[in-house]
């Protein structure tokens, strides 16, 4: 148990030991642990705007939907407008078109009311003439009387 | 074989015979063959398995290897960045080499006392201490380079006036210039005295007491070699992390101006 030359070869086995994990060893491996290190800080940072950029867009989503909702209120609110418009429109016309109709009837009734007058006016001169006729043919010379009873027709004919 | 060498000369023999190394050389350049040999073997052990991890090292998803290196290293690292602010490219890599070789070569503590000088004495090698820390040789040699290293940071840092004012002038002030350089120099001889035989003596007190255990009845042995044993699990890890952790203080110390 005393110190000797073991102590020198043990001191340069020492130093060989070291210089090479200074070398080999450690260099490496701090580098892989710094460049995972940096990759899981990135991974979370990538994580942390993700996170952001997905509110934003809810954000977004949400002010799209509100104006999307104004928007189809506003349209159907218009529809429903058009529409009444449309049914007051046709019933004007219809009711416009109804007393055109009703009209154009009257004024032909009136029209051949007006030609059923006349006729039967006709008839009626024409039978008073053939009855006038036949009377005057017994009692009166065609001749004397035929003024008088052009006359007649003639008063007949203005009524 | 060490089981008759036991028998034939008693319980001491065999003690003295598991304390002693294997020796090549006369007076000072006398080798201990079995701490040069276990002691490098194990340090190639430790460097060649974290190369294999450093050379196939990904930032990507990693291996069972790969993870078991990084936990070590990240363990390393933050004990170096907890003691240590300045920047020095071989701290980190100096107390990694030191937590991971001091703890393999503590681990020889738990193969069976009699396992590798039996083995040993079959093919005719007489001596075999197998766990390097506990020849004073291996635990001195770590303590003092980095006893050589305190000094070098000391003067590098500081530069060779501000190490020798530091060396005079602290802590009394200069009318006690002596005294300062008497504290100063027990001060600094102590870190690596203390160092080395902190583990030195841990070790060789469990490496003894294994020993002790195993000259007891074949029945009596599992019921104390294995609590020991479990026990030393401990003592290794934490004798490897506390040389490591006072080589980083020593070194910031080193670095830090007064």
């Amino acid at each position: 148990m005393s110190i000797i030359a073991t102590l020198i070869g043990q001191m340069i086995t020492f130093g060989l030991l070291v210089w090479f994990t200074m070398k080999f060893v450690w260099p490496p491996l701090m580098q892989a642990l710094e460049e995972r290190k940096k990759k899981i800080a990135d991974g979370l940072a990538a994580g942390e705007k993700g996170k952001q950029s997905l509110e934003l867009a809810d954000k977004k989503a949400k002010v799209y939907m509100k104006e999307a909702k104004e928007q189809a209120a506003e349209i159907v609110n218009l529809a429903q407008k058009r529409a009444n418009d449309l049914a007051e429109e046709k019933r004007e016309a219809a009711k416009q078109e109804g007393e055109r109709i009703i009209l154009q009837a009257r004024s032909e009734i009136d029209r051949e009311i007006q030609q059923a007058k006349e006729e039967l006016r006709q008839q009626v001169a024409a039978l008073a003439v053939s009855a006038a006729e036949q009377i005057l043919r017994k009692e009166v010379d065609i001749n004397k009387h035929k003024e008088i009873v052009n006359n007649l027709g003639n008063q007949l004919g203005q009524a | 074989m060490a089981s008759e060498v036991h028998e034939a000369t008693g319980p001491t023999a065999y003690i003295v015979h598991h304390l002693t190394d294997l020796k090549v050389g006369e007076g000072f350049w006398t080798f201990n063959l079995d701490t040069l040999f276990f002691s490098a073997l194990l340090g190639l052990i430790f460097i060649l398995f974290f190369k294999k991890a450093a050379d196939s090292a990904t930032s990507d998803v990693p291996g069972p290897l790969q993870n078991f290196v990084e936990m070590i290293v990240e363990f390393v690292d933050t004990q170096v960045k907890d003691s240590f602010h300045g920047r020095n490219e071989l701290i980190a890599p100096l107390a990694l080499t030191i937590f991971c070789w001091v703890f393999l070569m503590n681990a020889m503590d738990l193969l069976p006392v009699d396992l590798l000088p039996g083995i040993a004495a079959l093919v005719g090698i007489p001596y075999l201490r197998v766990v390097p820390t506990t020849d004073l040789n291996e635990t001195f040699a770590m303590s003092i380079s980095v006893f050589f290293l305190i000094i070098y940071y000391s003067i590098k840092v500081k530069g060779p006036i501000g190490f020798a004012k530091e060396m005079l002038l602290t802590p009394f002030g200069p009318w006690m210039i002596p005294f300062n350089l008497l504290l100063k120099l027990v001060e600094e001889l102590a870190k690596p005295i203390s160092l080395g035989l902190r583990l030195f003596g841990n070790m060789y007190a469990g490496e003894l007491i294994f020993i002790l255990i195993a000259l007891l009845p074949w029945w009596v042995q599992p019921a104390l070699s294995f609590p020991w044993a479990v026990f030393h699990i401990l003592i290794i890890t934490l004798q490897a992390f506390i040389f490591m952790v006072l080589t980083i203080v020593y070194l910031s110390l080193a670095h830090e101006d007064h």
